[in-house]
């Protein structure tokens, strides 16, 4: 940041430049960071392989930055009042999207996830997880302020709907992601602790029904408990990856996965990074997500106002969760699951989504004083 | 949770509204429950996702790092070939040589109804396949690309180039079938006894037929007793004999005669498994175990060792052989007769049919059926082919029957039989059934004892007798002792016997100190040539090809030569010594 701002500045970009989180923006933009040079690394060799350009994906993501970069700050200049409204209208876009896509969408790997809007191909569905974050996160804290209002109630219907909607497609890790949105919010709200545990026994029964339900999971399910059988190539392919980088990497350019991994610029692209930079990278990128959540957790623990905190918590439960899921099945720590890394993995809507949650998460934890930013 | 204070305002939708409540910074009673626990719960989230991040990294580094055998399948499946799986074990000799194996090929066929989908053009395709493969008839293979069958076969057994050029023909409906290819690599040299498979891989002769089942489910080749070279040999001496003679045929075996084991068994004419004749054909006939012959003189070696061995005579007795013998309106004559009294020797060196049949008729016909049945001249012997044959034996057995077969007439056996039992009559006096799987080290010999040592011990003597001083000369190999006998039977024909289709037979066992080795070679009509004045008798035609083949597998199979006496000249009067010098055993 070349520009500079008094202590004393009272403009819109100076108050925001004083209240907001520094460290976040900062860790935020190593991962872009990061994810650019990755997507360099490991995008060529898929495009070449696919007949495209080399730098096919990689102009197609940089395209994507610099808006998504823009939306992110723009969206932390924000009120806490301004979020929700956006996310209110955001939600309802999205589900009247989300309806659209078993209409509109084209087939995609067994899916119908995206929709051609105006020339552009987006995924709703990971335009509603933020949007539900927030929208659910007032339902739940006006509940919980006022018992005669019946926010638990909507915010669960709300779930029911969006999740629905995502299983028509099906997209089993998009909803278990929203799964844990509602969940971790439902908890932070003051869910009583004996239905804490009636859910958390309910969740293995939501796994064993996916199992038998959607024919993908049962297949990735089985692949993880053997991985013996040809279908566990890409996660076996991606172990050997590591294990080739060791501590330092073989060096950029050096891997040898890209050359055979159909996803190796979506959601094995850590496994490009492990093979040419080494563990130390993933082990860095690893703590830009622990930092980046934590981080958000702990400047929330500070607030007072419950909203905020549910909301904050939402969207980082949504962000740590996804990078969590797409490392652990990177690693083989569990079923493979089509999930991008935020901010690293290829993928436009993915970015642009994330950008707007982030940037909810930045306005939402910009140091207020009082009831600053609740009116109006 | 239930402490939940009457709000002032109605109940809406702002999360907000209770910041407008109350001072500023005063926090009321229940938005600081809810924020309260709302605080201590973020904790236990945070410590969650603080333990899946700390995973996350744990396991990078397990992967990366300390886990030194990472689950590898990827690799492996692509560089691991599959071991070739046969339907059949490989056939070998003694040595190890590889006598039959089975390579994988491909059979090329047609879906005739694919083609037709596929809106082929027949015509072209069958001019292209032809120019391909050559061997398919143009006109044939149109007709079977039209026709309206579900397959049919358009050539079995292509090249890995063939397969190559029929593949990128690309026309549809034309489709490769796997399968295995019997391969002999010493063509015809082993036939009889190996044997031959069929289009579809199944033995029908020899030991691929005997074996058929063992082999498909067997991996370990399948060893037999010959010895790949002695089996050249033989072979090779035969078939010039046959030439030179042009005989019709002709049978050579070479067999242990401590073990039983066959290290030789040629028939010729012969044939090429690779590519072999029709079932019916005479080259596919096996003269050695399935051709009952009468074996002439050589059967006299049975004669004489069933009087020695009866007690009846001593190899000194003598017989009068001084007229033909008569009986029943039989005259029996000499074909050398010399026309006096003859020892036990003289009758066997120069073959005189009236003196061993005065031998059969003074041990008497029980006593020769008798002989007969122990020394295997009876029964079939128990050899591990399919084509073994058993003797034609005379019913009733009479007295004339006694004296015929004395001179080897009358009783028809297998060129096998006579060496089997040739080998127990020099061996010490045991039986052994002749076979054709090598014998493991070790391995417990079947021996049935059907003579006395002693009768045994004189009959090398006589044996080698007939090679220095009777009708065996030609067979004689310097410093191997070889012994035998000569056999020259008249074959039956319409009407009587033949006198020019003869079966020239010479039995041989060397070294007679210490015999190790039993070899029969039998010429199958045999006519003279100049260089025999005439001869088509053993001795000119069987005895010296025996006499080559022995002296080229006698030193092949180990044996040391004797050293032999130097011929008496002035200078070295004092060092030459009638009747052989120093005996040296015979050594492996």
């Amino acid at each position: 940041m070349s520009v500079t701002f008094g202590r004393t500045d009272t403009s819109v970009l100076g108050r925001w430049w004083w209240t907001v989180d520094r460290w976040t923006i900062a860790a935020l933009f190593l991962l872009v960071a990061v994810g650019a040079i990755l997507t360099m690394a490991a995008s060529p060799a898929v495009a070449e392989r696919i007949g495209a350009q080399s730098f096919h994906f990689v102009r197609r993501q940089f395209v994507f930055l610099a808006p998504a970069v823009i939306i992110m700050l723009g969206v932390s200049l924000l009120t806490p009042k301004q979020v929700r409204r956006m996310a209110v209208i955001g939600l309802l876009a999205s589900i009247v999207l989300l309806i659209l896509v078993p209409v509109l969408a084209v087939e995609i790997k067994g899916s119908k996830r995206w929709l051609n809007l105006a020339g552009m191909s987006i995924q709703p569905s990971e335009f509603v997880k933020p949007m539900f974050a927030v929208v659910a996160a007032w339902m739940f804290a006006s509940a919980r302020l006022d018992p005669a209002f019946p926010g638990r109630v909507i915010a669960t219907a709300l779930f029911g709907v969006v999740a629905a909607l995502l299983l028509i497609q099906p997209d089993v890790g998009q909803t278990a992601i929203l799964t844990a949105i509602w969940g971790t919010q439902f908890f932070l709200a003051g869910l009583p602790l004996i239905l804490v545990v009636g859910l958390g026994l309910a969740a293995p029964i939501g796994i064993v029904g996916a199992y038998y339900v959607f024919p993908h999971v049962q297949s990735r399910f089985d692949k993880f408990l053997d991985p013996s059988g040809s279908g566990a190539y890409q996660v076996t392919t991606a172990l050997s990856a590591f294990k080739n980088g060791g501590v330092f990497g073989r060096g950029p350019g050096e891997g040898r996965v890209k050359l055979v991994l159909p996803d190796a610029h979506t959601d094995f692209i850590l496994a490009v990074g492990g093979e040419e930079f080494g563990v130390v990278l993933c082990l860095f990128v690893v703590m830009l997500f622990a930092f980046i959540v934590l981080r958000g957790f702990s400047r929330i623990h500070k607030e007072d106002n419950l909203f905020v905190v549910l909301a904050t918590a939402g969207l980082l439960v949504q962000f740590g969760l996804q990078a969590i899921v797409n490392m652990a099945s990177t690693l083989r720590m569990m079923p493979a699951k089509g999930m991008t890394l935020p901010f690293i993995s290829y993928g436009g809507s993915s970015m642009v989504a994330l950008a707007l949650g982030m940037g909810m998460v930045l306005a939402l934890t910009r140091t207020r004083y009082g009831r600053e930013g609740m009116e109006a | 949770m239930s402490i939940f204070a009457p709000r002032r305002h109605t109940p809406g939708f702002h999360a907000g509204d209770d910041l407008q409540a109350g001072a500023a910074l005063r926090l009321d009673g229940v938005r600081m429950q809810a924020i309260e626990t709302g605080r201590s719960r973020l904790v236990i989230t945070a410590l969650v996702f603080l333990l899946a991040f700390g995973a996350v990294g744990a396991r990078m580094v397990d992967v990366a790092v300390i886990d030194r055998n990472p689950p590898k399948p990827h690799a492996q499946p692509q560089a691991r070939t599959d071991e070739l799986k046969m339907e059949r074990a490989d056939i070998s000799d003694r040595t190890g040589v590889l006598l039959a194996s089975s390579l994988p090929t491909v059979s090329l066929f047609a879906r005739p109804e694919d083609l037709k989908a596929a809106k082929v053009d027949i015509e072209s395709a069958a001019i292209r396949l032809v120019a391909v493969l050559p061997e398919l008839d143009l006109e044939e293979t149109i007709e079977r690309l039209s026709s309206g069958r579900q397959f049919v076969y358009l050539k079995r057994n292509l090249t890995p180039r063939q397969h190559y050029d029929v593949n990128n023909l690309g026309i549809p409906g034309l489709l490769f079938q796997k399968g295995e290819r019997r391969i002999y690599p010493h063509g015809p040299l082993a036939s009889h006894a190996v044997g031959v498979t069929d289009v579809d891989n199944k033995g029908v002769a020899g030991i691929e037929k005997r074996f058929e089942n063992a082999m498909r489910e067997s991996r370990e080749p399948l060893a037999l007793s010959m010895d790949i070279r002695v089996q050249t040999i033989v072979r090779n001496e035969l078939a010039r004999s046959v030439e030179e003679f042009s005989a019709v045929g002709g049978t050579g075996m070479v067999m242990d005669v401590r073990t039983g084991e066959l290290l030789a068994m040629v028939s010729l004419p012969d044939f090429d498994p690779n590519d072999p004749p029709p079932p019916t054909d005479p080259s596919m006939f096996n003269r050695a175990t399935k051709g009952a012959y009468e074996m002439g003189s050589t059967f006299k070696l049975f004669n004489t060792a069933m009087a020695l061995d009866l007690g009846k005579a001593n190899i000194n007795s003598s017989f009068d052989a001084s007229k033909p013998l008569v009986f029943g309106g039989h005259t029996i004559h000499d074909d050398h007769a010399l026309n006096r009294w003859m020892t036990v020797s003289e009758i066997l060196i120069h073959s005189s049919n009236i003196g061993s049949a005065r031998m059969a008729l003074d041990a008497g016909t029980e006593a020769q059926r008798a002989f007969m049945s122990r020394i295997g001249m009876l029964q079939a012997p128990p050899l591990e082919l399919p084509e073994v044959a058993g003797p034609l034996i005379p019913s009733p057995w009479r007295e004339i029957n006694t004296i015929t077969i004395a001179f080897g007439h009358g009783l028809s056996v297998t060129p096998l039989q006579l060496l089997a039992g040739t080998a127990a009559l020099v061996n010490g006096g045991e039986y052994h059934a002749p076979t054709l799987l090598a014998r493991a080290p070790g391995d417990a010999i079947p021996a049935i004892r059907v003579l006395k040592p002693k009768t045994s011990e004189n009959m090398r003597q006589l044996m080698r007798m007939v090679v220095t001083d009777g009708t065996g000369k030609k067979a004689d190999v310097p410093g191997y002792e070889v012994g035998g006998k000569t056999g020259t039977a008249e074959k039956a024909g319409a009407g009587g016997y033949r006198k020019k289709a003869v079966l020239s037979s010479f039995i041989a066992a060397f070294p007679m100190d210490a015999p190790r080795y039993a070899v029969l070679m039998m010429i199958d009509e045999p006519q003279a040539t100049k260089q025999t004045f005439g001869f088509i008798t053993a001795g000119w035609t069987a005895a010296p090809a025996a006499g080559r083949v022995i002296a080229q597998i006698a030193p092949l199979l180990g044996l040391m030569p004797k050293t032999l006496p130097i011929p008496p000249s002035g200078a070295s009067k004092g060092i030459a010594r009638t009747g052989g010098g120093r005996e040296v055993a015979a050594v492996e």
